[in-house]
C-alpha cells in the first residue's frame, strides 16, 4: 500500500474544505436555521408532535441526512470528476497507486466532510432544539455508514459524469426528491395507506428510520431492516467500484 | 547491458476503432536521451502514455528496469517522471503545495531541501508561495517539470515539452535535461521540431502513423543516410562540364558558376580527394569549395515521403 500517497490525496481533498472554512460552515448553518424557522417554527406550531417528539427535534435526524446525502455525493463526485475534467488525473494514474487507494483517499475526503458537516448541522440544530439522543452509538455508526456509502456513489459518479450537468443530476434530480418523500419531515404513517406502500420502495426511507430510531426510538421500519438496507447499498456501491477498478472503466483509454 | 525500457510489439487501438500504435518495438538504454520525432497524430503521445499507465495497451509488452509496466507497475512508475504535453495543472494550490503532492503521491517521504534545490535549478524558488493560476505559460510549464522530478525518477518522459515555449525557458530546459543526463537519468522526449532532436538527442526514433519508421544514434543517422555535397565555385563560367568527369556525380549549376559533387557517407567509390584532383586535371580553376551536409529534416522528409 502507498499510504503516503493516500495521505496526500486525502489531505489535498481536505485543503479546500479548510480554505473554504466559511462558507463549508456558514452555508449548513444557515440552511439548516432555515429548515427550523420553516418547519419547525412555522409548520411545526400546528403540529403538536409525532408520536411523542415535537416536530422541531422529529425533523432533525431527516435534515442530516438531506444534507449528508446530497454533499456525500457531490463532493466525492466533483473531486474525482475534477481532475477529469482538466487533465490533471494524469499524475495520479502515472504515480504508482491502485484504484483502491485513489479510491481511499478521495472517498475517505468526501465522507469526512460530510461528518464534519453533520455535527455542524447538529450543533446549530441544539441551538433551536433540545436535542436527545438515545443511541450515540448507534447514530454515530449509522452517520458513518451513510457518509462512507454516499461518498462511494458519488465517487461511481464523478467517474461516470462526462460533464457537469450530468454531475449535478444525480444529487438534485433523484437524491433530494427521494428524500423529501423518504419521510425526513414526517412519518410516513401519517400517509394514506397506498402511499406508504410506495415509500417502502423508497431506500433513503431505511436510512431515515434507522438515524430517527437511534435519536429517539421512533422509526417507520425496524433498525434491522434500516441496517440491512444501508449494508445492501453500500455492498452495491463497493460492487461498482470493484468493476470499475478491474476494467479501468472512464478513468483510462 | 540491458535496457532500461524494453517495448515489444506494442499496439493500441482506441475505443474509436483508430490503430494509434502499430506493434512498436523498441529498446532505451539507460542513461541515453532518445528523441521521439514524429508529426502531430503520428502517436508520440500514445506511446509515452502506454508506457507511464494512462493508457491501457491492446497488445504487446513493456518492461522497465525489467519489470513488467502492468504487473509490476508500482516498482516501474516510481521511477518515471512524465511532463505532460498539455499544460495540466491545478488552479488553487502553490507551487510548493503541488510539488510536495506530486511526491507524496510517488510514496517518497517529504524532503525539503531537495525541492527547494529543485525549485531553484528551475528558476522557480521566487514563485514557491504563488497560486499555479497566477502563473504564466512558461512558469506552469517549468512547475510541471518539477513535478514530474519531485520523486527523483531514473527516466523523465517530455511530452513536447518545448512546444510554445519562450527560448529562455528552451535554454534552460536543455540545460536541466543535459544535467540530468550527467547524473544518469535516462531522457525520452518528442518532437516534431527537427532541430530539437538535431541539438539535444543521441539517438533518434522517427514514428510516424503509429509506426516507428527506425531508431539510429544520431550520428549514424545523418551519416548513413545524409547526403553530403561538395560544392566548388569556379573562377570562370562553363557550359558543360568535361567529358573527363562524366564518371563522378558532378551537377553544374544553372548559370554555370559552380560544380557540385554530392555523395553518400557510406558508399564505396570515388573519394573527394579524387575528385577534386580530376577536377584540376581537367583544368577548371576554383576559388572556393565548401561542404553541406544534410539536416535530420531533409532525412526525415525524405523517409515519409517513402513510406507514404
Ligand atoms: N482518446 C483517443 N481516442 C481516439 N483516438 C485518439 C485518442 N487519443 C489520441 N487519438 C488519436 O491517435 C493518434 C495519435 O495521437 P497522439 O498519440 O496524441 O499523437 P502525437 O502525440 O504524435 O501528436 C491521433 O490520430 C489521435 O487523433
Ligand atoms: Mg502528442
Amino acid at each position: 500500500m502507498n499510504f503516503r500517497a493516500i495521505k496526500v490525496i486525502y489531505l489535498n481533498e481536505m485543503t479546500r474544505f479548510w480554505q473554504t472554512l466559511f462558507q463549508s460552515i456558514a452555508s449548513p448553518v444557515i440552511s439548516t436555521a432555515l429548515y427550523f424557522i420553516v418547519f419547525g417554527a412555522a409548520i411545526g406550531a400546528s403540529i403538536d408532535s409525532i408520536e411523542g417528539v415535537s416536530y422541531g427535534l422529529f425533523i432533525v435526524p431527516g435534515l442530516t441526512m438531506l444534507s449528508i446525502l446530497t454533499q456525500s455525493i457531490s463532493n466525492a463526485s466533483f473531486g474525482i470528476f475534477f481532475p477529469k475534467f482538466t487533465g490533471t488525473i494524469y499524475e495520479i494514474l502515472s504515480a504508482p497507486l491502485s484504484f483502491f487507494e485513489v479510491l481511499i483517499g478521495y472517498v475517505g475526503a468526501a465522507a469526512s466532510k460530510s461528518l464534519i458537516l453533520a455535527a455542524v448541522i447538529l450543533i446549530t440544530a441544539s441551538f433551536f432544539v433540545e436535542l436527545q439522543i438515545d443511541h450515540p452509538i448507534w447514530m454515530l455508526s449509522f452517520l458513518v455508514l451513510t457518509c462512507i456509502t454516499f461518498s462511494l456513489f458519488g465517487f461511481i459518479i464523478g467517474l461516470w459524469a462526462g460533464n457537469f450537468e450530468k454531475l449535478q443530476v444525480v444529487p438534485l434530480l433523484i437524491v433530494t426528491p427521494l428524500v423529501f418523500l423518504g419521510g425526513s419531515f414526517y412519518s410516513i404513517s401519517m400517509l394514506p395507506e397506498f402511499w406508504q406502500k410506495v415509500t417502502l420502495f423508497n431506500p433513503v426511507l431505511y436510512l431515515v428510520s434507522g438515524f430517527r430510531w437511534s435519536f429517539f426510538e421512533v422509526s417507520d421500519v425496524s433498525i434491522g431492516t434500516s441496517l440491512t438496507m444501508i449494508l445492501i447499498f453500500l455492498g452495491a456501491c463497493m460492487a461498482i467500484v470493484a468493476w470499475m477498478f478491474k476494467t479501468g472503466y472512464r478513468l483510462k483509454q | 547491458m540491458n535496457p532500461i525500457i524494453s517495448i515489444d510489439n506494442l499496439c493500441k487501438t482506441y475505443d474509436t476503432g483508430f490503430e494509434a500504435l502499430k506493434n512498436i518495438s523498441l529498446d532505451i538504454k539507460e542513461g541515453e536521451i532518445l528523441a521521439l520525432l514524429g508529426p502531430n497524430g503520428a502517436g508520440k503521445t500514445t506511446l509515452i502514455s502506454a508506457i507511464c499507465g494512462i493508457v491501457s495497451p491492446s497488445a504487446g509488452t513493456v518492461t522497465v528496469a525489467g519489470k513488467d509496466i502492468i504487473n509490476d507497475f508500482r516498482q516501474t512508475r516510481e521511477i518515471i517522471g512524465l511532463v505532460p504535453q498539455e499544460l495540466t495543472i491545478g488552479a488553487f494550490e502553490t507551487v510548493w503545495s503541488t510539488v510536495n503532492f506530486s511526491r507524496g503521491l510517488f510514496g517518497c517521504k517529504k524532503n525539503e531541501a531537495y525541492l527547494e534545490q529543485l525549485l531553484k535549478d528551475l528558476s522557480l524558488f521566487d514563485k514557491k508561495n504563488d497560486e499555479l493560476r497566477a502563473l504564466s505559460g512558461g512558469m506552469k510549464r517549468r512547475v510541471l517539470i518539477a513535478k514530474a522530478l519531485s520523486h527523483e525518477p531514473k527516466i523523465l518522459f517530455l511530452d513536447e515539452p518545448t512546444a510554445g515555449v519562450d527560448v529562455e525557458l528552451r535554454k534552460d530546459m536543455w540545460a536541466i535535461v543535459r544535467k540530468l543526463r550527467a547524473s544518469g537519468v535516462t531522457i525520452i522526449l518528442t518532437t516534431h521540431y527537427i532541430e530539437e532532436a538535431e541539438e539535444i538527442a543521441d539517438r533518434v526514433g522517427i514514428i510516424n502513423n503509429g509506426e516507428l519508421l527506425l531508431v539510429e544514434t544520431k550520428d549514424h543517422l545523418m551519416a548513413s543516410l545524409g547526403k553530403k555535397q561538395l560544392i566548388l565555385e569556379l573562377n570562370e563560367v562553363i557550359e558543360t562540364i568535361p567529358e573527363s568527369l562524366t564518371q563522378f556525380n558532378l551537377e553544374l549549376s544553372p548559370k554555370g558558376s559552380s560544380v557540385t559533387y554530392t555523395y553518400d557517407t557510406t558508399e564505396e567509390g570515388a573519394n573527394i580527394a579524387d575528385v577534386i584532383h580530376s577536377i584540376s586535371e581537367a583544368g577548371l580553376v576554383f576559388s572556393d569549395l565548401k561542404i553541406s551536409q544534410s539536416s535530420l529534416e531533409d532525412i526525415f522528409v525524405d523517409l515519409v515521403k517513402e513510406v507514404a
